[in-house]
């Protein structure tokens, strides 16, 4: 009896790893950079997160083929390395020497990628399954481009300015204009008063210089 | 030497000292005057503080031997530079006039002097200004997170990153592609490029807003053009300093590699860095110095300024090397990184085995063993001189190498919007004097009615210059701007220069001119300004001139392109220029120094034929002529 089992154990290892063989078809090769990852906090890989990848990739196969409910067991594993990384094949729950085909296997991986990745606390880049391409994350394209919104601000200011300016030098213009008459008023008065001051200390006072016309406004 | 060519008639152009201190007196008030001095020295030390400051000089410096160009570098600065300066501001300040004014005072022949330096301020206010709209596009555009020249677009079926993005990097396409969409050909002009267009609207406007009364406008906005490039340096400088890399950026710059110094290139590109960085013969100095106050001290003035600007090209080589190099070291890491990763992966080492001490040992080993993986694995040189002197001039420094550095700098868009902010302030100050430049002689030469008011000439250059600019916002924008900037910005200034010592020093006499120092400042200038006026400043202008000419002519005439299907993508490909380019080029160069002679021939050809119409200047020694005098004074 017991040398049953164990015949069918060492059969059952057997085919497993009959049917998980590094660059077969129906497989893919995980790589793992913890230590480029996390740096000081990185686990070590051992038997338990081995595990832990078998049943997240086993969750993955679950929510992509509803109804099959694919356990631990169907997820084979070999050729590890100490770079950490190995090859893996998924075996259908219904027959486990069939092996499921790749594209379901990329289509599963590629949905849950991002669970798979938090279970690992790692990233696309440090969590590579070779041949399968991470989706690449769309560049963020805002409706209004942000720097046309700058622009209309600056111009806004810039024209305001502008017509400030502008606005104020035809008014000191205006002021000016009106001022004049009153500026000639005051400049003919000091102008005539510095001519008697030396005129004083010269001589006679030219009257010819002066408009007596002019004075009677005030 | 005592020579001096026949001038008559000088005293009857130009205000006798008696005059200059009743205008002094009476304070003029047609003639606009500086508020107060710290407002004249920020504005000349904003115009001659530019955007070569931080472009040109450090790569000059570095390519040329590091530490050991500051050698010919101040040497010329002291020989050329500062008795350059001095003179355009004393002779500004003693006749009170524009360019124009000024050397058609000194004698109506050398009107043709400040025409070309009308004309050449005029092209390089054109492209200059094009520079300074890329700068506000990429202002614009670093008001967002993550900043847009971070990431390369998707291509059409979002199955992969667009195919020239991917081949070059994310910079280069956002400068070249999204920016300039440029084409790959001088003359494919393609269209105009909307949004150029409105950076440029938006440029011109802003140089409108802070011209528009000359300088009572300009003075007050260079309080802030020409202080906040100096914060924003020391910002950089200490940001710089704590990012990991910065010092082997600054060891390259100043390491000193004395041989360069028997190399005349070094030599010839100092002396021409000096005279285009203090921004001579472009008429704009003159100018500022005439609104003095006739007894301002223009000798300390131009000490000073050249100090300042000397300084600030080794402080700004510094903090833009120290960025540069922390750029390099990022590279030099990233590209290290993926060899060793390639060849963990490779052989599946244990992560952490194989470090950049222990790289090439292991490399070697590995190479023994298996050599075909080896080869397959397509393993990268990472060469650190490679990486810091990679672009690190003019556009390709601003626009691609320090864009770069920004996006791996964590808080990117305050160091983008403090880069090109810098940037903006220190072209906005340049262009400042560019456009006195125009509009003062454009007043000078009354083409338009006097009347009309300074809002009017400087609106019209800045509508008029932006029309022939919307040239630079076509596809092959970039070239004609490199075209431009090649050949308007250079002969010709140096040309003008040339004429404007001789001018001084032997057609209005330096007799006449020390005095004339030395009623303004109250000493004769000494020794050393007498010796470089006379003879040291004129031999190297001369000197740097004919080589100048000699290289340009000699050399065969290529530009750089962008093409995607050459073989060298995505570095510019050199290409021959097509044949009428070298009409624009003589246009370019050419109509300005040639202005000289042909003015003075056409003032020759007029004063021959039209003898009784020569009135202009010419008053008569009356009582009444001097009343009239004292009229236009008071109003």
């Amino acid at each position: 009896m017991f040398e049953k089992i164990f015949f069918l154990l060492c059969l059952s290892t057997a085919l497993a790893e009959q049917l998980c063989r590094p660059e077969a078809s129906d497989g893919y090769r995980v790589r793992l950079s913890i230590k480029t990852a996390l740096g000081d906090e990185a686990y070590v890989w051992n038997d338990n997160e081995m595990f832990l990848f078998r049943a997240t990739l086993a969750f993955a196969m679950r929510n992509q083929i509803s109804g099959q409910e694919f356990e631990v067991s169907n997820i084979i594993v070999c050729d590890e390395t100490p770079r950490v990384s190995f090859w893996f094949v998924v075996t259908s729950p219904q027959n486990t020497s069939q092996l499921v085909d790749k594209e379901s296997v990329e289509e599963a991986v590629r949905k849950s990628r991002n669970r798979i990745n938090s279970a690992f606390l790692l990233t696309d880049k440090t969590l590579e399954f070779i041949g399968i391409p991470p989706t690449l994350a769309a560049p963020v394209n805002p409706d209004t481009p942000p720097w046309l919104i700058v622009f209309g601000l600056v111009m806004g200011a810039v024209g305001a300015g502008i017509i400030v300016l502008l606005a104020s030098s035809v008014v000191q213009k205006k002021r000016k204009n009106d001022e004049k008459p009153d500026d000639e008023e005051i400049d003919e008065e000091t102008r005539v008063k510095t001519v008697e001051n030396s005129a004083a200390s010269e001589g006679i006072y030219n009257r010819s210089f002066s408009d007596d016309e002019r004075f009677t406004h005030m | 030497m005592k020579l001096k060519l026949p001038n008559p008639g000088l005293d009857n152009r130009i205000p006798s000292h008696g005059d200059l201190e009743k205008m002094e007196k009476e304070e003029a008030g047609d003639r606009p005057k500086w508020d107060n001095k710290a407002q004249y020295l920020l504005t000349c030390v904003g115009f001659c503080v530019g955007l070569g400051n931080v472009w040109r000089f450090p790569y000059l410096c570095q390519s040329h031997g590091g530490g050991a160009f500051m050698i010919p570098f101040l040497i010329l600065l002291v020989l050329e530079g500062i008795p350059l300066l001095h003179l355009e501001f004393a002779i500004g300040q003693r006749l009170r006039k524009g360019s124009v004014g000024v050397w058609r005072s000194i004698n109506p022949y050398l009107t043709g002097v400040g025409i070309a330096s009308l004309i050449v301020s005029f092209l390089v206010g054109m492209y200059y200004n094009t520079i300074m709209a890329w700068i506000m596009w990429y202002l614009f555009n670093s008001f967002q997170n993550p900043l847009p020249w971070s990431q390369c677009p998707l291509n059409a079926n979002r199955t992969g990153l667009v195919e020239e993005c991917a081949r070059s990097t994310t910079v280069d396409y956002f400068w070249y592609r999204e920016t300039l969409n440029t084409s790959a050909d001088i003359e494919e002009s393609g269209g105009l490029q909307w949004w150029m267009v409105l950076a440029l609207v938006s440029a011109w406007t802003l140089l409108y807003v802070c011209c528009i009364r000359g300088i009572e406008t300009t003075g007050k906005a260079v309080y802030i053009t020409s202080t906040l490039p100096y914060v924003v340096l020391t910002i950089f400088l200490i940001r710089g300093l704590t990012l990991k890399g910065s010092v082997e950026g600054i060891k390259f710059l100043f390491t000193p590699d004395v041989n360069e110094l028997m190399n005349p290139a070094t030599w010839l590109d100092a002396g021409a860095q000096v005279f285009y960085s203090f921004s001579l013969a472009f008429g704009g100095l003159i100018s500022f110095s005439s609104y003095n106050s006739i007894h301002n001290n223009c000798e300390q003035d131009a000490v000073l300024i050249s100090i300042i600007n000397g300084c600030t090209s080794v402080y700004s080589a510094t903090v833009i090397y120290s960025i540069i190099g922390f750029r390099a070291t990022q590279k030099y890491d990233d590209c290290m990184g993926n060899n060793i990763f390639k060849l963990m992966n490779a052989f599946n080492y244990p992560e952490n085995t194989i470090t950049e001490s222990n790289y090439d040992q292991i490399l070697v080993q590995l190479n023994q063993t298996s050599p075909h993986i080896i080869q397959g694995l397509d393993l990268q040189t990472c060469d650190m001189q490679f990486f810091l002197s990679q672009g690190v001039e003019g556009t390709g420094l601003a626009f691609i190498v320090f864009t770069e550095a920004i996006i791996k700098m964590p808080f990117s868009p305050l160091w983008a919007v403090l880069f090109f902010i810098m940037l903006f302030c220190l072209g906005l100050s340049t262009m400042f004097g560019n456009i006195e430049g125009v509009v003062v002689p454009l007043q000078d030469l009354r083409v338009l009615p006097r009347t009309w008011p300074k809002e009017v000439f400087c609106g019209l250059t800045c509508l008029i210059s932006f029309a022939f600019g919307l040239i630079f916002a076509l596809r092959s924008g970039n070239y004609w701007l490199a075209l431009f900037d090649n050949f308007a910005g250079s002969i010709p200034l140096l040309v003008i220069g040339f004429c404007e010592m001789i001018a001084v020093i032997y057609i209005y006499g330096v007799d006449r001119f020390n005095e004339d120092i030395e009623f303004m400042i109250g000493h004769k200038p000494n020794i050393f300004w007498q010796v470089t006026w006379r003879v040291v400043s004129p031999v190297i202008m001369i000197f740097i001139l004919v080589f100048y000419f000699v290289t340009q002519v000699t050399k065969s005439l290529t530009y750089l392109v962008w093409d995607q299907e050459a073989e060298s993508f995505p570095t510019l490909e050199p290409r021959p220029y097509p044949s009428f380019v070298y009409v624009i080029i003589f246009i370019l160069a050419g109509v300005p120094s040639l202005a000289i002679p042909a003015f003075a021939f056409f003032k020759f050809i007029q004063k021959k034929c039209c003898k009784q119409k020569d009135y202009s200047e010419n008053t008569v020694d009356t009582i009444s002529a001097k009343i009239q005098m004292t009229f236009s004074v008071k109003y």
